[in-house]
């Protein structure tokens, strides 16, 4: 440790000793500040966050004012404990300067804890970053190897824009440098700075190169994942690449590389990586690595993690480039081997690859069905909710009826946190594959009875709406309701209602129900007036389902007839209800059984069946197999251009232009607003030019589209009947906490749905836009606009972002305000009025 | 590419942070402070993996320490556990059978390794030995320029 053992060097030892003794006068003259382990005691013994803070206050103002002196001997310490002091959570910036004091310093200790300082006190948007490229610009010109790689360290952690561009043509130098440590490290701050200031790549081109014949694993790793960052537009390496992957499966065994033995396992996904990039939309490229794939997919041991890792790495290679189908039946099988894997992290990782290549590879996933069901079952929630998404996007006509089963016991024991959107699935697909129509009813049943209050509302209407269409189900639908009801002992609100609005619709069917497969017969009148009194008593029932329950007594009273007194009598008792809804229908319906009581029967009558819904998919699978073979797949949106995508979206509302003239006949508003809606569509067009890249031709494009035929996208107009429709239903009871809900735009994998709620008491209605991203690939500066007619007001709210992952959301809100009444129908929202127009820019794929 | 890692006790103290994208201290207090809650709220038979924002969180539980990271979404994060695996292993040969108060009263020194494994985020030394051999001949500078030996003489 000392001078002698090192070989004598009186150069060297003179200035030292000169150093020492000066620091030793310093010594004398300052006292010696707490040391850093004293510190970190004196901060651990104390017992209570008060007593912390007074530690580090006292301590911090002697380091302030150490500072302040200009104190260098113990700067380095002081430095120390300030980091220490910072990773507590408190302020230290007063730090920053000092830290590049000490880099400035001859010192390695103190040049070491000064990067460290650097690196964890600035970032890039500091403004001492001038001082500090100037610093960094002497180190990486050091002979000491390791000053020189601290500073690629610091570099890399911190590069700014500026930094980059002042620094580039120092790493460009470093990275031809003969030692394999510096060389390294400066191709890992050039991929950093690439990715900062990408124009700075062509520089680094010819000695990136070189890195590519590395024998040194570390300058080999480092090498890839720069060539990746670049390889993007040099697609020549592929053959040489190719050939080091060979190299590293077959000659193998490398021991101090060696992880669980497996060679490299860290260079090895870097170069699956690397492959992935040079193969995506590139057939000849993808032909030529399909066999090294294969031969990696084949020959790696599973037996352990690493060996996984590098699986899941081929797999996610495999699917993202073009290889032939064979292989990509082999990732799939992978991924089912996975699925049956002991670790939990594999297994995550499969269901969610899994759930990215179910709409590529339908088919080749759905023969592990039975491994993902039963996943269902997992302790893990994350992945018990990967298995349900994924079993939902499996579920075809075919496989109905055992997939809903499955499910249907899952959404039995799920946590709450599933049952809504478990149960909102099951509900969908029930109505896009349905085998029939009491399968249906059935499936709707089970899913009330096992979601319970989780349910969102849109499924009590659609389940309402089916038994109001199936007229030869109904007297079976309501013995099964009247059954659920009776036993249900945990006062299920969705499941309440429905079974009251069908008992109250269907009531004289009910009475004559024939008995069914379980052996129930049909309920006397008593009984039924029984659970009615339960039901209406019960403190654990909302007002909603006792406005459902007294309106539904009430249409009893016309279909029973031995206890049209007790009916009167329950109704009456409504009449000094403390609610006021409550009692109000309790007045209004006593009057029914008084002076009016020759009106009752009449204005009682069974509602007619209500129209079949337009519903986008029909009741059998086979219009899905057509749309899924219109979609295009992901790779191939990749590369169309921007102006394409536009077109694409443009050519979108061709298709609904009869939609939209279907709609002017029904109300002559639009016609008036559609001229509007062209301005208001070209006049946002202005808006998003700059953001386009290829902006003239998408103008272009937009204009000629919008010469022809009435412009844009009022692709909402074809869903108003829907909508008004549910209004109706939902008319029957007034409540105003309901909230509707409708498909705007659903193609290409965007899907927008639109929930609306008026804001009581006022002339407020708020649009909750809800935009998922069912592809594969993000989609980025997601733009929604919408166009209201001048009498209206609206406001839109900024999105919740403008990057949708594959499977993500954004969510945004308009709120659109009706100041002076205009044609708003007392409860109703004509949504017609509002012709939202829809622009999505520039998809990027 | 790595975002940032963070070390933390059972406790929900911070043990070290290394972040590779620049973030304003307010927002990187959040960052943690909503992390750790979220990752010790978690069972120990739930998996590795979260997603969070736009990043995946791998994070792995070694005796009172859990060692966290935030990859993007084209990182494998299986081969992430195997880098906090690789940096665990590294803490343990250095500080022989490494333990919580190792990393507490030597934090420099731990930042130091993950410095030689990590940079900007990405892998840069595969091997251990070498990383531990850059770490030992640094070391070595540093003892050799601290007169330590000389001042006893002086005092």
């Amino acid at each position: 440790m000392n001078a002698s053992e090192h070989g004598f060097n009186p150069a060297f030892n003179m200035a030292t000793i000169k150093q020492v003794v000066n620091e030793a006068i310093e010594r004398v003259r300052m006292p010696t500040p707490m040391r850093l382990r004293d510190l970190i005691r004196q901060i651990r013994a104390a017992r209570t966050a008060a007593e912390e803070r007074g530690v580090v206050n006292k301590e911090c103002a002697y380091i302030r004012s150490a500072f302040r002196e200009g104190d260098a001997v113990w700067r380095c310490r002081n430095i120390a404990k300030l980091l220490y002091i910072h990773m507590l959570g408190y302020t230290a910036h007063f730090g920053q300067l000092e830290c590049l004091k000490l880099i400035a310093s001859s010192k390695f200790t103190d040049k070491r804890i000064g990067y460290l300082g650097a690196m964890l006190l600035l970032d890039e948007r500091q403004d001492v970053h001038l001082l500090i490229t100037n610093c960094l610009k002497n180190d990486l010109n050091s002979t000491t190897q390791f000053v020189v790689g601290l500073a690629l360290c610091t570099l890399g952690a911190i590069a700014s824009p500026e930094m980059a561009r002042d620094l580039a043509g120092e790493i460009e130098r470093l990275l031809k440098s003969p030692n394999a440590y510096v060389r390294k490290k400066a191709a890992l701050c050039a991929f950093r700075i690439i990715k900062r200031v990408p124009e700075l790549m062509e520089i680094f081109l010819p000695a990136t190169r070189s890195l590519l014949s590395e024998k040194n694993h570390g300058v080999l790793i480092t090498g890839v994942t720069l060539i990746t960052e670049m390889c993007e537009y040099s697609p020549d390496t592929l053959n040489h690449f190719k050939k080091i992957l060979k190299n590293l499966i077959l000659a193998g065994y490398s021991p101090d590389h060696d992880v669980s033995g497996i060679s490299d396992p860290f260079l090895q996904v870097k170069i699956l990586k690397l492959l992935r990039v040079l193969g995506r939309n590139d057939v000849d490229a993808s032909e030529a690595m399909n066999d090294i794939l294969a031969q990696v997919a084949t020959n790696t041991e599973t037996s352990k993690n690493v060996g996984n890792t590098i699986l899941y790495e081929t797999v996610l290679s495999i699917m993202d480039i073009k290889s032939e189908s064979g292989l990509r039946v082999l990732a799939v099988n992978i991924l089912g081997r996975f699925l049956l894997n002991n670790d939990k992290n594999i297994r995550y990782v499969a269901l969610n690859t899994l759930l990215r290549t179910v709409h590529v590879d339908t088919s080749a996933v759905q023969r592990h069905r039975s491994t993902i069901l039963e996943c269902l079952k997992d302790p893990d929630v994350s992945i018990r909710k990967r298995a349900m998404e994924l079993s939902f996007a499996l579920v075809n006509s075919q496989n109905i009826r055992t997939m809903m089963k499955e499910l249907v016991a899952f959404l039995d024991k799920a946590d709450p946190e599933f049952k809504a959107p478990c149960s909102s699935n099951i509900v969908l697909a029930a109505e896009r594959y349905a085998p029939n129509k009491r399968w249906h009813l059935d499936t709707l049943l089970k899913v009330l009875g096992g979601a319970g209050n989780y349910i969102r509302d849109d499924v009590i209407v659609s389940t309402i709406q089916l038994i109001s269409e199936s007229t030869n189900q109904q007297s079976y639908m309501s013995l099964q309701l009247y059954k659920a009801l009776s036993q249900d002992l945990m006062d299920k609100q969705p499941l309440t209602q429905v079974a009251i609005w069908a008992i109250g619709e269907y009531g004289d069917l009910l009475l004559q129900a024939e008995v069914d497969e379980d052996g129930n017969s049909p309920p006397s009148e008593e009984e039924v007036i029984e659970i009615y009194q339960r039901v209406l008593w019960s403190p654990q029932n909302t007002s909603t389902t006792k406005q459902y329950a007294l309106m539904s007594l009430t249409k009893l009273s016309t279909r029973f007839h031995s206890t049209t007194d007790k009916i009167q009598q329950i109704i009456s008792s409504f009449c000094s209800s403390l609610h006021i809804e409550l009692q109000q229908r309790g007045v209004e319906y006593s009057q029914l059984f008084g002076k009016y009581t020759h009106l009752r029967a009449s204005l009682l009558e069974r509602m007619p069946p209500m129209e079949v819904r337009q519903s986008e998919n029909g009741s059998n699978g086979d219009m899905e197999e057509e749309m899924r073979s219109e979609e295009p797949s992901p790779q191939h949106s990749i590369m169309k251009n921007d102006s394409n995508i536009l077109l694409d979206l443009l050519g979108a509302s061709d298709s609904l232009d009869v939609d939209v003239q279907s709609n002017m006949l029904n109300s002559q508003t639009i016609s008036s607003t559609n001229n509007q809606d062209l301005l208001d569509l070209l006049g946002g067009l202005d808006t998003i030019v700059p953001s386009v890249p290829t902006s003239d031709s998408g103008i272009g494009l937009i204009m000629e589209n919008n010469n022809g035929s009435i412009p844009s996208l009022p692709i909402l107009n074809n869903q108003n009947s829907n909508f008004l429709n549910e209004d109706l239903i939902s008319s029957n009871r007034v409540n105003e906490n309901d909230v509707p809900t409708m498909l705007a735009y659903d193609k290409d994998g965007l899907k927008i749905v639109f929930s609306l709620e008026k804001i009581p008491d006022s002339n407020m209605l708020t649009v909750n836009v809800t935009a998922s991203n069912n592809t594969l690939s993000t989609m980025t500066d997601f733009l929604f606009e919408a166009a209201v007619p001048k009498t209206f007001r609206f406001n839109i709210l900024p999105p919740s972002g403008t990057v949708m992952q594959p499977n993500g959301q954004i969510s945004q809100i308009l709120k659109i305000n009706n100041p002076n009444q205009v044609i708003i129908h007392e409860n109703t929202y004509q949504f017609s009025n509002y012709s939202l127009l829809i622009l999505i820019d520039s998809l990027q794929y | 590419m790595m975002q940032f890692m963070l070390l933390f006790s059972r406790q929900g103290k911070l043990r070290l942070q290394k972040w590779y994208v620049a973030h304003p201290d307010k927002l990187k207090k959040k960052i943690t402070r909503e992390l750790i809650t979220t990752i010790l709220a978690r069972k120990p038979k739930m998996c590795s993996f979260l997603e969070w924002r736009d990043l995946k969180i791998v994070y792995k539980r070694y005796a009172s320490l859990y060692f966290c990271c935030a990859i993007e979404q084209d990182d494998n994060e299986l081969l992430t556990l195997e880098v906090i695996h690789r940096y665990v292993e590294l803490l343990d040969k250095y500080f022989g059978s490494v333990c919580e108060l190792d990393i507490i009263f030597n934090f420099e020194k731990a930042y130091f390794i993950l410095d030689e494994l990590l940079l900007g985020g990405e892998i840069q030394e595969t091997s251990k030995k070498i990383v531990l051999k850059a770490i030992a001949a640094q070391d070595l500078l540093q003892e050799e320029e601290t007169p330590q030996g000389f001042l006893m003489i002086m005092a």
